[in-house]
């Protein structure tokens, strides 16, 4: 019964969630959009500091870059954001090459800070770029965004403006990029490497006595969740329409909410992520109109849950439970048991 | 003249980030904790030095003084009742609460005093200045920066000279033989932490009197400690000294080709002394 | 004559596993007591447990009087008991005189053992006081760690596996100092592998295998095959 009743209640989750932008209100797709690329950014988080043991406090750099390498192909080389969408990501993917090989000097904690220093050197770096803003910013056309492939189809589909139109097409690319992160999460934790990784941060010195090479299997998760970080931080932008250096690198938004939202829900859970973001979103409603008193609570109750419950409200519940309907590791084989007498 | 002028410039100014690491250093060559709301801390003291300012009548100095005992006990009280439950093998339970914590009280500074910027008045020292030679050095850079010397020289001290120091050495070696010893690991904790807060109260002095601050300032310089104590040797107090004057020397002339490039060329001179040497200037024998 | 330190039933864990399975064993003031047995006998969990690094699951340990077994380890030093570790675990960011004074640093008060005293017993540490502790070799680092477990004038000081890894004119050598402690009232227990020398300092021997006693008594009385069999697990009829 349970086997068949959870993949249907997410599959008409995923379903609804699909149907939104017709269905729903254009302030609503525009909220859940932002929260889709919220959970897009502690899945990568998540893989990052839950499973690789990579604390990254410098993800912005990866946001920032990849928004402002969309920004570069539409302004500078007239380029389809969607193409420019690909290009900022695999530009966020390229930095994290020589980031890694710094970042990856510094042990522990300190690590942390490389990454903090990186995203800093990044946003002051881009802010010298003067074609695009400098220091200020700039915004996409208005024609580019609302030109995209698609977009005609969409407001025959939804029936509103073209701004709408956009909104549900960044919409739809959030809910596939999550989608997509999710499942390749799944296959990636359970294949070879992502078990040797679970091994790694469990154990790091049995993990190599059987022969998993921890540096490397972390730098591919860095070079990875790099890709998937600069992806979400172009659509991001291409929604947002406007660039800034402050906003692009901002630490508050793309890495300080993302990792209250990873903790909250459960750090080194797939889950988790997941269930963060639907707290987080439903903390914002409720303190919408005190923004520091939201930020003080958040704050408290990442701390508390790291007092009180490491695992988060999912690891709490499948430990409270004993139930975990997305289990990571693999089946070990049922023991033969001779029955009690 | 005027690159003589920019190296002084950039000593003094690293005097005043190797006060903002000087804490950061102490905590973590005894604890390995990364404390993430020690700028934010920096920027609390600050405020509690003007607010005692503003209520005695008192200047900044004695005000300063003062807020050391509050200081001092804040210190106790974060390291028992959260950071002591915190530390272990696991780095990220530390660095989530200490990151959760500089959230909070940026945001409780910012509900409390506004997001305008303040300044303490330190009265008419602040425009004195010496002439040495070619060049006229300020009083209060001169004062911070010799305060950074005395500040890291005492705590060389503490660490090396004292049955405290003794005891915060062997902690750090091995906390389980350290309680063979009679040491509770949690109080020598304890009183790390209240020694870099007080430390820290040193340096929302210099930081307040020499520029505005704000509720948001912590991070920022945080950054830039944290960068001094990664680039002096990790542990080392002096190795912290070397490296705010590395920041501080490194920002100022990059501030004198460009303004803009102050804070990059620090961070840029942060890497390259790492990529050159991953473990500091003065790291510790054994770690 | 009354018992200095009673353990009674004692049972300890090591994570998960039991490793003692309640132990009793009585020291009384001025004695040496000697408990050898082979590795994993659970000689080292219990040297943890007295001292509070190990978890103790049942049971009790007395000191004169005083339970010590919710104690936590540094308020059992206090009490009166020191342990020199398994390994000497010595401090290496401390200097030789470093680390005897920091076995002092607990103490209140005065006491027989004192930084002049430790050096008449163990000369070589004088000379070679300003070095890097573990900058010495295995013999003189297990003189520096008997010296800084005196530092604290311990009423009973637990020594575990002294001669592990020592040569044995070594060993005869850190043994030559036990006359010297023993005299300054301290009772001691010394936990070792290598029989011989426990055996010529000890008034009582107790052999533990899998975590209980198998046997005790006097080194005289107890002939070298009974310590034997005990030792290696072979069960008398």
């Amino acid at each position: 019964m349970r086997k068949v009743l959870l993949p249907l209640v997410l599959f008409l989750a995923v379903v609804l969630l699909a149907a939104l932008p017709v269905i729903g209100s254009r302030a609503l797709v525009q909220d859940l959009f932002m929260v889709l690329c919220l959970l897009v950014l502690a899945l990568n988080w998540n893989m990052l500091a839950g499973f690789a043991g990579l604390v990254s406090v410098g993800q912005q750099a990866f946001v920032g870059v990849g928004a402002y390498g969309m920004f570069a192909c539409v302004i500078l080389w007239g380029m389809d954001p969607l193409a420019g969408l690909l290009v900022g990501g695999l530009v966020a993917m390229a930095l994290s090459v020589p980031v890694a090989f710094f970042t990856f000097r510094l042990n522990g904690a300190y690590f942390a800070i490389g990454t903090w220093a990186v995203a800093d050197i990044a946003r002051l770096g881009i802010s010298q770029w003067k074609a695009l803003g400098g220091g200020t910013g700039t915004a996409l056309p208005k024609g580019a965004v609302q030109d995209m492939p698609g977009i005609q189809a969409i407001r025959a589909l939804i029936g509103g403006s073209k701004a709408a139109a956009v909104d549900a097409l960044t919409y739809w690319l959030a809910l596939a990029l999550v989608l997509a992160m999710l499942v390749a999460s799944w296959l990636f934790l359970r294949s070879r490497m992502g078990l040797g990784l679970q091994a790694v941060r469990d154990n790091p010195v049995a993990a190599r006595s059987v022969g998993v090479d921890p540096v490397r299997l972390k730098a591919l998760v860095f070079l990875l969740t790099a890709f998937g970080t600069g992806l979400c931080g172009g659509l991001l932008f291409i929604q947002i329409g406007r660039i800034s250096p402050d906003a692009a690198f901002s630490l508050l938004d793309w890495t300080a909410f993302v990792i209250f939202i990873t903790v909250i829900g459960g750090i080194g859970t797939l889950p988790g992520p997941v269930i963060g973001v639907l707290v987080f979103y439903g903390l914002q409603r409720l303190l919408a109109d005190y923004g520091t008193v939201y930020l003080i609570v958040l704050g408290l109750i990442g701390i508390a849950i790291m007092l009180f419950a490491r695992r988060g409200l999912w690891g709490g519940f499948t430990q409270r439970t004993g139930l975990d309907p997305l289990p990571l590791s693999h089946a070990a084989p049922r023991p033969v048991t001779p029955t009690d007498p | 003249m005027i690159w003589l002028d920019t190296l002084i410039q950039g000593l003094m100014l690293g005097g005043l980030y190797a006060l903002f690491a000087a804490g950061l250093s102490l905590v973590f060559g005894i604890m390995r904790l990364v404390n993430l709301a020690h700028g934010d801390l920096i920027v609390l003291g600050a405020y509690l030095i003007l607010g005692i300012g503003t209520a005695t009548g008192l200047n900044p100095f004695l005000a300063a003084a003062l807020a050391l005992p509050p200081m001092f006990a804040l210190g106790w009280l974060l390291q028992t009742a959260l950071l002591n439950r915190v530390l272990g093998e696991d780095i990220l339970p530390p660095l989530l609460v200490t990151f959760g914590l500089s959230v909070v009280i940026q945001n409780a500074l910012l509900m409390g005093f506004s997001a305008d910027s303040r300044k303490l008045p330190v009265g008419p020292v602040e425009a004195q200045s010496l002439p040495l030679g070619p060049v006229n050095l300020g009083v209060m850079p001169l004062v911070t920066f010799v305060s950074a010397v005395a500040v890291i020289f005492g705590l060389n001290q503490l660490f090396y000279r004292t049955a405290l120091g003794r005891a915060f050495r062997a902690t750090s070696d091995d906390p389980v033989t350290a309680q063979l010893m009679g040491i509770r690991p949690d109080r020598v904790f304890a009183v790390a932490t209240s020694i870099a807060l007080v430390v820290a109260t040193i340096a929302a002095l210099y930081l307040g009197a020499r520029a505005n601050f704000d509720p948001a300032t912590g991070p920022a310089r945080l950054l830039y400690a944290f960068e001094a104590v990664i680039i002096g040797g990790l542990g080392s107090l002096w190795g912290t000294l070397a490296g705010g004057l590395v920041i501080g020397l490194a920002q100022a002339f990059g501030a004198a080709l460009n303004p803009e490039w102050q804070i990059l060329a620090g961070h840029l001179a942060f890497v390259a002394v790492l990529l050159v040497r991953p473990r500091g200037l003065f790291p510790r024998a054994n770690d | 004559m009354s018992a200095l330190l009673q353990l009674t039933a004692l049972t300890a864990h090591y994570g998960d596993f039991q490793a003692l399975f309640g132990v009793d064993l009585t020291l009384d003031a001025g004695q040496t007591l000697a408990i050898i047995g082979a590795n994993g006998a659970g000689k080292t969990t219990l040297m943890r447990a007295i001292t509070g690094i190990a978890r103790v699951t049942g049971g009790s340990v007395v000191l004169d009087g005083q339970r010590l077994d919710r104690m936590a380890a540094s308020d059992i030093l206090r009490a009166g008991v020191a342990m020199v570790p398994e390994g000497r675990r010595l401090f290496p960011s401390l200097t030789v005189e470093e680390n005897l004074r920091i076995g002092a640093y607990a103490r209140q008060g005065g006491g027989f053992w004192t930084l002049p005293r430790i050096y008449d017993l163990f000369p070589v540490l004088r000379d070679r006081r300003n070095h890097p502790g573990t900058a010495l070799s295995g013999g003189q680092q297990q003189m520096v760690a008997i010296g800084r477990a005196l530092m604290s004038n311990p009423r009973v000081l637990l020594c575990d596996e002294l001669s592990l890894g020592l040569a044995p004119v070594v060993i005869r050598e850190i043994y030559a100092a036990f006359p010297a402690i023993r005299a300054s009232g301290t009772a001691i227990v010394v936990v070792e592998q290598d029989i011989g020398q426990a055996l010529k300092v000890a008034d009582q021997v107790h052999c533990m295998m899998e975590g209980r006693i198998t046997l005790s008594g006097a080194p005289a009385s107890l002939g070298r095959a009974a310590i034997h069999d005990a030792y290696f697990g072979v069960r008398q009829a």
